[in-house]
C-alpha cells in the first residue's frame, strides 16, 4: 500500500513544534518557581489529585504501549491482547499497598521509605544501584525506540532524532524540574488519550459503533483464530513469570513512585492513583480497538510493509481514516509521548544520584540545599548525555526486551524491600541491602542466560529457560531479605518501628501549627 | 490515642489491601493460566460468533482493575480517613 509515512509531513512537524513550543513556555514558567530541591524533585508537593492522576498515566503510557500493543493486536489478534492486560494489573497493587505509606514516610525517592528506620549509607547505595539500573535499561529501550520511530515517521536521521529527544528533555528537567515534567506528562497524557480515542471512534464508526461488529469483521477477514489464543502463551511458566514482573514491577518503578511525593498528602496520593488506573485501563481498551481496526481497515499486509512487528499499525490507521493530517497529529503525539517518558526517567535518576547517593550516602544528610539542587542539575546533564550515548551505541539492536528487564529488576530489587520495610518490624539494614542487590544482580544474570539474550542475540542455546525471570527473582528477593534480617537483629530498627507506623498513617508532623483536623475553637 | 484503636484500623487497612491484591492476582493469573491450559474454552465464540470468551475475559480483567481501586479508595475516604482523624483529635 502507499503511505506518506516517512515523508516530511507538514502537520506532524507543525504539531510537534507547537507541542515543544508550549512545553518550553511551561518550562520557563516552571523554572521561575523551581528555587529549591523540594520544588525540583517534588513540585513542592502542590500537585492536585487529578493533575497527578494524569501525570502518572503520562509517565506510564509509553509509545511502546501505544504503538507496540496496537501493532501486536493488529498482527496477532487475541495474543496481543493477553500481553497488554499485564501492563495494567500493577496499578491496583500500588494503590492497595504502596502509595499512601510511601507518601507519608518519604520525601523524594522510594529509598526514603526503605531507609527510614535502617542505616542510611548501605540502603541508599543499594537503592541507588537498583534505581539507576532500572532507569538505564528503560532509557535505552525508550531512546532506541524513539530514534527508530522518529526516523520512520518524520524521515529525520536516527542520530538527529536521538539528539532532539535528549536535548529537549534536558531543557525540561534541568530548568523546570518536577513542575515542568509534571505538566509535560499531563499535556502528553491528554494528547495521547484524545488522539487514541478519536481514532477508536473513527474505527467504530465503520462498524455502527459496535465493537462486536469490528471483531466479526476481523473474524471474516482472518478466520476465527484471530479471536482465540495462538502461540503467545506457549510456555505457561514464562507467561506467569512475565506477569509477576509486570504486576510487581509497576509498584517498583522509581519514576512512578517519585510522583507520589508531588501531592500534598496521602489522601491525594490515593485519589490520584485511582484516577491513573482508570485512565490507563481506558487507554488499553481503546488500544484493542485500534489494533483490530488496523487489522481490518488497513490490513496486515499493508502494516507489514513498515515492519514485521506492526509498530506502524496505529499511524497507518490514522492515515487511512483521517488522511495525512491525522497521521501527522498521531506521529507528533508519539514523539511527545517518548519525550515525556524520557524526562520522567531522567528526573528519577537525578533524584537517586543527588538525594540518595550524594545527599545521604556521601554527605550523611549534612549539606546546603542549594548544593543539592546544583548536584541534581549536574546529574540531569550527565543522565541526558548518557541517554544520548546509549541511544547511539544501541542503534539497530533489538532492545525491546529491556523494558521487560527493567520491570523485572524493579519487581525484584525494589518492591520486596519496599513492602518489607513497611510491614515487618524485624526487617534490617542487612536484609534490605541483601534483598535489593540480589534482586538486581540475579535478574541481570538470568536475563543474560535467558533465551532472549542467549539465543536471539548471541545464537547459543539458553542456559536458563525463562524469558523473564520474575517468577524466580521476586520470591528470591523476598526470601533473601527475610533470611538476612533473621540472621542478625537490629534493635534500633525495631525500636523505630512504632514511630514509623505512626507516621505511615498520620503523616509527617505538621509544621508551624497548621493542624488541619483541629476543630474550630468555640467562642466562650 | 490508644494504640489498640490505631492497630485495629491499621490492620483493617492492610487486610483490605491484601485481600484486594489477592483478588487482582487471582483474576490476572487465572486469566493467564486459562489461556495457557484451556485454549479451546478461551477461544469459544459468543454473541453470534462475533467475540471470543477470551476477549471478554481480557477486557473484564482490565475493567476489574479500576473497579477494585475504586472500592479501596471509597473505603479509605469514608472509614480510614475519619478513623485516623478521630484518633488524631484525641492525641
Amino acid at each position: 500500500m502507499t503511505s506518506s509515512i516517512g515523508e516530511a509531513n507538514v502537520t506532524a512537524i507543525a504539531s510537534f513544534l507547537v507541542f515543544v513550543g508550549i512545553t518550553l513556555v511551561i518550562t520557563w514558567w516552571a523554572a521561575r518557581k523551581t528555587r529549591n530541591a523540594s520544588q525540583f524533585f517534588a513540585a513542592g508537593g502542590q500537585i492536585s489529585a487529578v493533575q497527578n492522576g494524569f501525570a502518572l498515566a503520562g509517565d506510564f503510557m509509553s509509545a511502546a504501549s501505544f504503538l507496540g500493543i496496537a501493532g501486536m493486536v493488529s498482527m496477532s489478534g487475541f495474543d496481543g491482547l493477553i500481553y497488554s492486560v499485564g501492563w495494567l494489573v500493577g496499578w491496583p497493587v500500588i494503590t492497595f499497598l504502596i502509595a499512601e505509606p510511601l507518601r507519608n514516610l518519604g520525601k523524594y525517592t522510594f529509598a526514603d521509605v526503605v531507609a527510614y528506620r535502617l542505616r542510611q549509607g548501605p540502603v541508599r547505595v543499594a537503592a541507588g544501584i537498583s534505581t539507576l539500573t532500572v532507569v538505564a535499561f528503560y532509557l535505552i529501550a525508550q531512546m532506541v525506540g524513539a530514534g527508530e520511530l522518529i526516523q520512520l515517521m518524520f524521515g529525520i536521521p536516527y542520530r538527529w532524532a536521538i539528539g532532539i529527544v535528549g536535548g529537549v528533555m534536558l531543557l525540561y528537567v534541568l530548568f523546570g524540574g518536577m513542575i515542568a515534567t509534571t505538566w509535560v506528562q499531563i499535556i502528553k497524557a491528554c494528547l495521547l488519550l484524545l488522539g487514541a480515542t478519536l481514532l477508536a471512534v473513527l474505527v467504530l464508526a465503520h462498524y455502527g459503533m459496535n465493537p462486536l461488529e469490528l471483531f466479526a469483521a476481523a473474524r471474516d477477514q482472518y478466520g476465527a483464530s484471530v479471536l482465540a489464543p495462538g502461540k503467545q502463551v506457549a510456555n505457561p511458566l514464562d507467561a506467569v513469570s512475565l506477569g509477576i514482573a509486570l504486576m510487581f514491577g509497576t509498584a517498583g518503578l522509581p519514576h512512578i513512585l517519585m510522583r507520589f511525593y508531588t501531592v500534598p498528602d496521602a489522601r491525594t496520593a490515593r485519589r490520584s492513583v485511582g484516577i491513573a488506573t482508570s485512565l490507563i485501563g481506558f487507554f488499553y481498551l481503546v488500544t484493542f480497538i485500534l489494533g483490530f481496526g488496523a487489522a481490518t481497515l488497513v490490513g496486515r499486509d499493508g502494516i507489514k510493509v513498515f515492519g514485521e512487528k506492526g509498530n506502524m499499525a496505529a499511524p497507518l490507521l490514522a492515515e487511512t481514516l483521517g488522511g495525512t493530517g491525522f497521521l501527522g497529529f498521531i506521529s507528533a503525539v508519539a514523539f511527545a509521548t517518548i519525550l515525556a517518558v524520557v524526562a520522567g526517567l531522567t528526573l528519577s535518576g537525578a533524584a537517586a544520584l543527588s538525594h540518595d547517593l550524594w545527599g545521604h550516602a556521601i554527605k550523611k544528610n549534612k549539606f546546603e540545599e542549594r548544593d543539592q539542587l546544583r548536584i541534581a542539575r549536574y546529574a540531569t546533564i550527565g543522565l541526558a548525555l548518557l541517554a544520548i550515548v546509549l541511544g547511539v551505541v544501541f542503534e539497530g539492536q533489538n532492545v525491546a526486551f529491556m523494558v521487560g528487564l527493567a520491570f523485572a529488576i524493579a519487581a525484584s530489587a525494589n518492591f520486596p524491600a519496599l513492602l518489607l520495610s513497611m510491614i515487618w518490624k524485624r526487617f534490617t539494614t542487612r536484609g534490605a541491602v541483601a534483598s535489593m542487590l540480589t534482586g538486581t544482580v540475579v535478574t541481570l544474570v538470568l536475563i543474560v542466560l535467558s533465551p532472549t539474550v542467549y539465543d536471539e542475540l548471541l545464537g547459543y542455546e539458553a542456559v536458563f529457560p525463562l524469558r523473564n525471570p520474575g517468577v524466580i527473582t521476586v520470591p528470591l528477593a523476598f526470601l533473601v531479605g527475610i533470611l538476612a534480617s533473621l540472621s542478625k537483629r537490629e534493635p534500633q530498627a525495631e525500636d523505630a518501628f512504632a514511630e514509623a507506623q505512626h507516621r505511615m498513617h498520620f503523616g509527617p508532623k505538621p509544621t508551624g501549627g497548621t493542624a488541619s483536623s483541629s476543630a474550630p475553637r468555640r467562642a466562650p | 490515642m490508644t494504640d489498640a484503636e490505631l492497630e485495629r484500623i491499621v490492620a483493617r487497612r492492610w487486610r483490605l489491601g491484601a485481600l484486594l491484591t489477592a483478588v487482582m492476582m487471582a483474576a490476572y493469573f487465572g486469566f493467564i493460566l486459562l489461556v495457557a491450559f484451556a485454549k479451546p474454552t478461551v477461544g469459544q465464540l459468543l454473541a453470534g460468533d462475533r467475540v471470543s470468551l477470551g476477549i471478554v475475559l481480557g477486557a473484564a480483567v482490565i475493567v476489574l482493575a479500576p473497579i477494585l481501586t475504586a472500592i479501596y479508595v471509597r473505603w479509605a475516604n469514608r472509614h480510614y480517613d475519619s478513623a485516623i482523624a478521630a484518633l488524631r483529635e484525641r492525641q
